[in-house]
C-alpha cells in the first residue's frame, strides 16, 4: 500500500547578498557607534550620577515658581501660533505652484521645489540663532523661523496631495471650459483642503514642540527662562519648567491630533 | 441664442453662522497671538547683518571644508552622521519591546493603552533637553547625543511599529500557535519577518530625522555640526556659518534621496 516515501527537498536559498547587506549595515552601526565615542560602560558608571540630576529636577520641584512660567508658556503658545498661521499662508500658493499637475511649467515648479528643500534641511534652532543675530533677542526672531520651517514643510505636504487628487474632476471642469483659477477653485481646492487643515495642525504640533526650546538661543518663550535656570543650576526651577511645558505640550498634542483624525 | 441655467444658491442660516463663527475664532486666536509678540522694529543694524550674511554665503570658507583635521568640518559632518545612525538604530532596538507593548493585538486593549500613552509622553519630551540632561550624566559630546536621539526617537518609532503590528495578518501567527511554537518563537519566525520591511522602511525615514535633529544637538554641546555653526553664529564669521549650512543642506538633501529610494525599494 504505502510506496516508496517522496521526500521534497526544498533548495537551501542563497542568501550570501542578505548576509552581506548586513554586515555592512551592522559595520556601518558599530564604525558609528566607535566614531563617535560611544562607551556603554562609561554610561553605566555615570548612571548614579544621572539619577542624583534627576531626583533634584524631579522629586521637589519649585512648585512656588510656577506663576514666574506662565507668561513666558503663553508666548510659546502664541509664537507657535502666530508662526503655523503666517507659514500656512505662505505655503497655500506655493503649493500649487510647486505642483507639476496644475501649472505645468517645470521652470516654475523646480525652483519652488528647491527653495523648499533647503527651508526643510536647515533646523528651526539653526535659523532662530541666525533671526536672532538679525533682529536681536525675543519671541519675534523665534516666530520669523518657525514661519520658514513650517513654510517649507506645509508646503511639501500639500503639494505632494494635490499632486494625488482625482484628475477626474480637473478634467470635467476642462470639459466646459474653466479657466486656471476655477478650476483651482472647484477642483483642487475642496479635494486638499481637508488634508491642508490637517498639515497645519500638525505643523502647529511641531511648532509648539520647538517654540518650547527656541528660547534657549534667545528666540523668546519658556526656553530662555529654561536656559537662565540651567545655566544657575536651579535644578528645582528646570525641573518644575520641564513638567508644565511637557504637560502643555502633551495637552496641545492631544487636542490636536484628535481633531486631525476627524478631518481626514 | 444661449439659455442660462441658473442654480440658487444655497443659503443656510446655521452654517453661515457656523462659519462666522469658526473663521472668527481662527481671526480671533491669530490676533491674540500677534499681540504677544513684541515687534521691537528691526535693529539699526540689521541692513548691515543681513548684508554681511549674505556675503557669507557668496563668499563661504572654504579652507573650512578642506580642513581634515578634527576641528574641520568633514570631522564634524562626519560625527554629525554617525551620532544620527548610532542613535537611530539603538532606538529602533529600543522600540520593538516598547511597540509590541503598545499593539493591542499582542498585550490585549489595557495594557496597549498604557503603552501608547508611555509612548505618546516620550515623543513630547523635546530631544534638547534630554540633551541637556544626558550632557550632565555622560559629560559633553558625541555621545550624549546618541543617546538623546535614542530616546526622543522611540516616541515616533515605537507608534509607527506598533501601528504596523496592529496591520498585521495575523494568520502566520496562528499558524505557529497552532504546531506548538513557543512565544519566542512566535516573535522570531512568525512578527518579525512579517513587519521587517515596513520596521526598516520607518527606520529609515526616522533617520532622516535625526540627521537633522543631530544638527542642532550640538548646539548645546551634544556633539556634530551644531557647536561650530553655533560658535560661528555668535562671532559673526558669516562666511564660516556660510561653508556650514551649505555643506549640511547638501548632505542632508543627499541623506534623503538615498534613503528615499531605498524606502520605495522596501515598502
Amino acid at each position: 500500500m504505502s510506496g516508496p516515501v517522496e521526500r521534497i527537498v526544498v533548495p537551501k536559498p542563497n542568501h550570501l547578498r542578505r548576509n552581506l547587506i548586513i554586515l555592512g549595515v551592522t559595520a556601518l552601526i558599530v564604525g558609528s557607534a566607535w566614531f563617535a565615542g560611544f562607551d556603554l560602560g562609561r554610561i553605566l558608571l555615570n548612571l548614579r550620577k544621572g539619577g542624583r540630576l534627576l531626583g533634584r529636577m524631579f522629586l521637589r520641584p519649585d512648585w512656588a515658581y510656577t506663576p514666574r512660567i506662565v507668561d513666558p508658556l503663553l508666548e510659546t503658545v502664541k509664537m507657535s501660533i502666530v508662526g503655523t498661521f503666517w507659514g500656512a499662508i505662505l505655503a497655500f500658493p506655493t503649493a500649487v505652484f510647486a505642483a507639476n499637475n496644475f501649472i505645468k511649467n517645470p521652470w516654475i515648479a523646480q525652483p519652488l521645489r528647491v527653495i523648499l528643500n533647503i527651508t526643510r534641511s536647515i533646523p528651526a534652532m539653526v535659523m532662530a540663532s541666525v533671526f536672532v543675530a538679525v533682529f536681536g533677542i525675543g519671541a519675534f526672531s523665534g516666530v520669523m523661523a518657525l514661519v520658514i520651517f513650517t513654510f517649507g514643510l506645509i508646503s511639501k505636504l500639500t503639494f505632494e496631495s494635490i499632486e494625488a487628487i482625482d484628475q477626474g474632476q480637473v478634467e470635467a471642469l476642462q470639459a466646459v471650459g474653466a479657466n486656471k483659477p476655477n478650476i483651482l477653485r472647484y477642483a483642487i481646492v475642496p479635494q486638499i483642503l481637508p488634508q491642508f487643515l490637517s498639515y497645519t495642525l500638525y505643523g502647529f504640533e511641531i511648532n509648539v514642540r520647538a517654540a518650547a526650546v527656541l528660547g534657549y538661543v534667545g528666540a523668546g518663550g519658556i526656553g530662555q527662562i529654561f536656559e537662565q535656570n540651567l545655566a544657575w543650576r536651579n535644578f528645582d526651577r528646570v525641573g518644575l519648567i520641564i513638567i508644565i511645558s511637557f504637560f502643555v505640550v502633551l495637552v496641545i498634542d492631544l487636542a490636536s491630533s484628535a481633531m486631525r483624525r476627524k478631518l481626514v | 441664442m444661449t439659455d442660462r441655467i441658473l442654480v440658487p444658491k444655497e443659503r443656510n442660516p446655521l452654517r453661515t453662522l457656523y462659519n462666522i463663527l469658526n473663521y472668527g475664532g481662527l481671526a480671533a486666536l491669530v490676533l491674540w497671538s500677534s499681540s504677544g509678540i513684541q515687534y521691537l522694529g528691526i535693529m539699526q543694524t540689521a541692513r548691515g547683518t543681513l548684508e554681511a550674511i549674505l556675503r557669507g554665503f557668496i563668499l563661504p570658507d572654504v579652507a573650512y571644508l578642506a580642513n581634515w583635521t578634527k576641528d574641520g568640518l568633514p570631522y564634524a559632518i562626519v560625527e554629525t552622521v554617525a551620532i544620527s545612525i548610532a542613535g537611530t538604530f539603538a532606538s529602533a532596538l529600543l522600540s520593538i519591546p516598547v511597540a509590541l507593548l503598545a499593539s493591542q493585538n499582542i498585550v490585549g486593549p489595557r495594557v496597549s493603552k498604557l503603552g501608547k500613552v508611555i509612548v505618546t509622553a516620550v515623543r513630547t519630551f523635546p530631544e534638547l533637553i534630554l540633551a541637556l540632561i544626558f550632557i550632565s550624566v555622560v559629560g559633553p559630546g558625541a555621545p550624549a547625543g546618541i543617546l538623546a536621539i535614542g530616546i526622543h526617537s522611540i516616541g515616533m518609532l515605537a507608534k509607527l511599529f506598533s501601528e504596523a503590528i496592529e496591520s498585521m495578518d495575523m494568520g502566520v501567527k496562528e499558524a505557529l500557535d497552532s504546531c506548538g511554537a513557543t512565544p519566542m518563537e512566535v516573535l522570531f519566525r512568525a512578527m518579525l519577518p512579517e513587519v521587517a520591511p515596513e520596521f526598516i522602511s520607518y527606520t529609515l525615514y526616522r533617520f532622516e530625522i535625526n540627521v537633522r535633529a543631530a544638527s542642532t544637538l550640538g548646539l548645546v554641546g551634544a556633539g556634530g555640526i551644531g557647536a561650530p555653526l553655533i560658535f560661528a553664529i555668535r562671532n559673526r564669521a558669516w562666511s564660516r556659518v556660510g561653508i556650514i549650512m551649505i555643506v549640511m543642506v547638501i548632505v542632508v538633501t543627499v541623506i534623503d534621496l538615498v534613503s528615499g529610494r531605498l524606502r520605495k525599494k522596501l515598502v
